[in-house]
């Protein structure tokens, strides 16, 4: 596997790569970018500082979305019972419906809203004459339709520059309907600088409105709340049989297969733990702030990972019981995952590939590429900000420019009669003299192999420039890279979507990771490939500067 | 034709100046069509004889797509055609978009056909050139000569100069000119000069000062222009004056800017006047 992976290594030197990568930019955009494209020292070594969650250079085609994309597809997106209602245009409320493959399971209830695309249509004339009033009654309408616990507003572009107050038509309509908690994000897409700002707020929201509407104490022995988890393609669901097997209670996940009175009792949960920290580590530090629930940081991407982050929770609780569970469990699951790791690692060991995605996803899929072998020789995210990529230490440190300020950041404070510290000062420094770590997150740079390329908002022509110079097997990041690396001849995965797959999480999730691999890098389908001009060009032509 | 627009601070005499000046060219035989670009929808009530005109916008929102012209065009004083954008309410919506959209519509009916055997067409618009809706008059050619009416305080000649700067950017992707400054007198001191030397520096002409009169004030009560309530009275010959003018105004230029220390520099130097 070393020599295979190190073969492949030798034949290119990073610094060559990254100095072909900025060739073509004209030089203020060579410098603006060269801070984003970083050589990773890894290991031990000081990683050195990458420039993150800035404004992309106009001109370039990002690979980052829109504000609107992170609070409503993602954040608010997967929860079932909650009318999510687009106030724009259509076109925002129609591609951003069921698009992200987030699953649920409607439940004994049956209430399930996700299937549905809610906007307020808005016309020219709703433009000019502004959309308060359609907006009142599309509320109206969907309550009278389907009586929903709770109703949220996005904003869309246009909604935030004519100026139609969202938030006082939705407190007005919250106080007529009386039984269903109305709220508002300004979410508008141009905020930001990428869906990032969308996931912040979102969070806030969710926590103003909804954290802490419902006291009533949930059974269960070990209660917990799984943070950052979004249930693609059914990843959620394989995590809650992991959990129901170790015994854990979920109280509410946020936000796959989620439902409102999940996030409302989010409070009576004795811990968070986080799997996305860009999208939702708010919501963990206001919670803590506020009713003193710690938070750890997970991954459950990764059979190793799983095990390790169940580990994690069940040494929190420090029940005997239950790491005894916890253990029992893994040792059954992990041989039907080690032998399909076996079956594919002859193919699959010494291949290399990329990942551009999320804020966290490049990081845990790292994972599971390690458990077959491959080598992630180059990564980053499109909306991470610094701590993603160094860790939480350099947060300090981080500049708060005039974008991140256009954010709003909520002071929380502890509630005067909720506020119960789950575990003592003593508690807590007992376990993390034992090596244990609360609010950490080391981020992406430690795991990558030293001279391994991490490069922020990658755009289309590095994509392309990276897949020509480095050749991967496979190539990982959303659906609007698809078909352009795929036409390059290498296989490309969606690891927003998952294409059609999953669950990729927990231990069967893995098994289906290690086989979707296998049949992407091994199949040559793509490099067989020749577009037409391929053979026959007809013009060439160079640019003269 | 001539496509003609209105620009300067608002309150300063636009919609009264159009009104009264386009009385003027139909008094001596010339076609005029005048669209208010205001939500207010006030820029027509002298040639009408009150505020009843029916706004284009109103009329989309309430026939749908199903608007002819005579919808929303009404004949005015002096067979002018008057038509009213119209707009949201204060405070909601978006004024702008309306008056693209109800100058797009206008485009779509004909308004401007050679048919209409219009002389002009006068554009009425609110204040300052605050967004792209706003400047929709002075883009893609829809008017080609602006005027600004102005007087000698501080802030009118701000705004003009500020109006300026619009047109000289739109003048670089059209064709459209400025064709001079109106004053519309407040009676301040060295008014007339300082105007002069305002329009000198932005390389263009005071092309008429309208004296202050209360027969302004007077017409406007009894929902007329000054040459319609009184034809013989003094400031019915000062429109007269100004319609002229402008028929036969030729000098079309495309304004250079002052920097805002050259504003004051000339406003110190004309407007204090030896107690």
């Amino acid at each position: 596997m070393a020599t295979a992976t190190s073969s492949k290594a030798a034949s290119w030197d990073p610094a060559e790569v990254k100095a072909e990568l900025l060739k073509q930019y004209p030089p203020k955009v060579a410098r603006k970018r060269a801070k984003q494209i970083m050589i990773n020292e890894a290991l031990e070594n000081e990683t050195p500082e990458i420039t993150a969650n800035v404004r992309t250079i106009p001109g370039i085609i990002t690979m980052r979305g829109c504000t609107y994309a992170g609070c409503k597809g993602v954040i608010m997106g997967p929860t079932r019972d909650i009318v999510n209602l687009v106030h724009g245009p259509i076109g925002c409320s129609f591609y951003a419906w069921l698009t992200r493959r987030n699953q649920t399971d409607a439940g004994p209830d049956g209430e399930n809203y996700m299937t549905y695309c809610f906007s307020t249509d808005m016309q020219e004339q709703d433009i000019i004459f502004g959309g308060e009033k359609k907006l009142a009654a599309a509320i109206q309408e969907a309550y009278d339709l389907f009586h929903p616990k709770s109703i949220a507003i996005f904003a869309t572009c246009p909604v935030g520059l004519i100026g139609d107050d969202i938030h006082t038509v939705a407190a007005n309509m919250k106080k007529k309907l009386g039984d269903c908690n109305v709220y508002a994000f300004s979410c508008e897409g141009y905020k930001g600088v990428s869906q990032s700002a969308g996931h912040h707020i979102a969070n806030n929201q969710v926590f103003r409105h909804i954290v802490g509407e419902n006291d009533e104490v949930k059974p269960g022995k070990f209660k917990i709340n799984l943070l950052g988890e979004y249930n693609i393609g059914g990843d959620g669901f394989e995590i809650d049989r992991i959990f129901d097997k170790c015994g854990i209670t979920c109280i509410s996940t946020f936000s796959g297969n989620s439902t409102y009175d999940q996030f409302a009792s989010a409070h009576t949960a004795d811990l968070n733990a986080v799997m996305c920290h860009r999208s939702i580590n708010y919501v963990a530090d206001m919670l803590e702030t506020r009713f003193g629930i710690p938070w750890i940081k997970v991954n459950f991407i990764g059979a190793e990972a799983t095990a390790k982050s169940l580990r994690k929770i069940a040494e929190y609780f420090g029940d005997k019981e239950l790491i005894a569970r916890v253990e029992e469990v893994i040792a059954e699951e992990m041989p039907a995952v080690e032998a399909a790791a076996a079956e594919v690692l002859p193919r699959t060991d010494g291949k290399t590939a990329m990942m551009f995605v999320g804020g966290s996803r490049a990081h845990h899929y790292k994972e599971l590429f390690n458990e077959m072998g491959m080598q992630t020789i180059s990564a980053g995210y499109e909306f991470g900000h610094r701590d993603d990529y160094e860790g939480r230490r350099v947060i300090p440190e981080i500049k708060v420019d005039a974008d991140s300020r256009n954010i709003e950041e909520i002071e929380v404070e502890a509630d005067p009669t909720r506020y119960q510290p789950r575990k003592s000062a003593k508690e807590i420094a007992a376990l993390e003299k034992a090596g244990y770590s609360f609010k950490h997150y080391d981020g992406l740079m430690p795991d990558m192999d030293k001279g391994t390329m991490i490069i922020d908002d990658l755009n289309q022509y590095e994509a392309e420039k990276l897949v020509e110079l480095l050749k991967p097997d496979i190539f990982c990041a959303g659906i609007k890279e698809k078909f352009s690396i795929q036409k390059l001849g290498v296989p490309m995965k969606q690891l927003h979507s998952y294409d059609s797959g999953g669950p990729y999480a927990g231990f069967k999730g893995a098994v289906n990771f290690y086989h979707e691999i296998d049949r992407l890098v091994n199949s040559k389908v793509w490099g067989y490939l020749q577009a037409p001009w391929q053979r026959n060009p007809q013009l060439s032509a160079s640019y003269n500067y | 034709m001539r496509k003609i627009a209105i620009y300067g601070k608002g309150g300063i005499g636009k919609s009264t100046t159009t009104q009264n000046t386009v009385a003027g060219l139909a008094e001596f035989g010339r076609k005029v069509m005048v669209v208010g670009c205001d939500p207010k929808a006030d820029s027509t009530r002298l040639l009408l004889g009150g505020l009843s005109q029916k706004s284009v916008l109103d009329t989309l929102r309430e026939e749908g797509e199903d608007v002819e012209l005579d919808d929303i065009r009404k004949k005015g004083y002096g067979d002018s055609w008057c038509v009213e954008s119209g707009g949201p309410e204060p405070g909601v919506g978006c004024a702008g978009r309306g008056i693209i959209t109800s100058i797009n519509m206008l485009e779509s009916l004909g308004a401007y056909e050679e048919s209409e055997g219009l002389d002009y067409a006068f554009y009425d618009v609110l204040g300052d050139v605050v967004c792209g809706g706003f400047a929709m008059p002075i883009r893609d050619g829809k008017a080609e000569e602006i005027y600004i009416v102005v007087s000698g305080e501080m802030m009118a000649m701000y705004a003009a100069n500020n109006i300026c700067k619009g047109i000289t950017k739109f003048a670089q992707s059209g064709g459209v000119r400025l064709g001079g400054l109106i004053c519309n007198s407040r009676a301040v001191d060295n008014e007339a000069d300082m105007i002069e030397e305002l329009a000198r520096k932005l390389g263009t002409k005071m092309i008429y000062f309208v004296p202050r009169h209360n027969d302004v004030q007077r017409a406007e009560i009894n929902r007329k222009t000054v040459i319609e309530w009184k034809p013989e009275v003094e400031q019915a010959d000062a429109y007269r004056g100004l319609a002229k003018a402008i028929d036969e105004n030729k000098n079309m230029v495309i304004p250079t800017p002052l920097e805002i220390e050259e504003l004051e520099k000339l406003l110190m130097d004309y407007g204090l006047m030896e107690a």
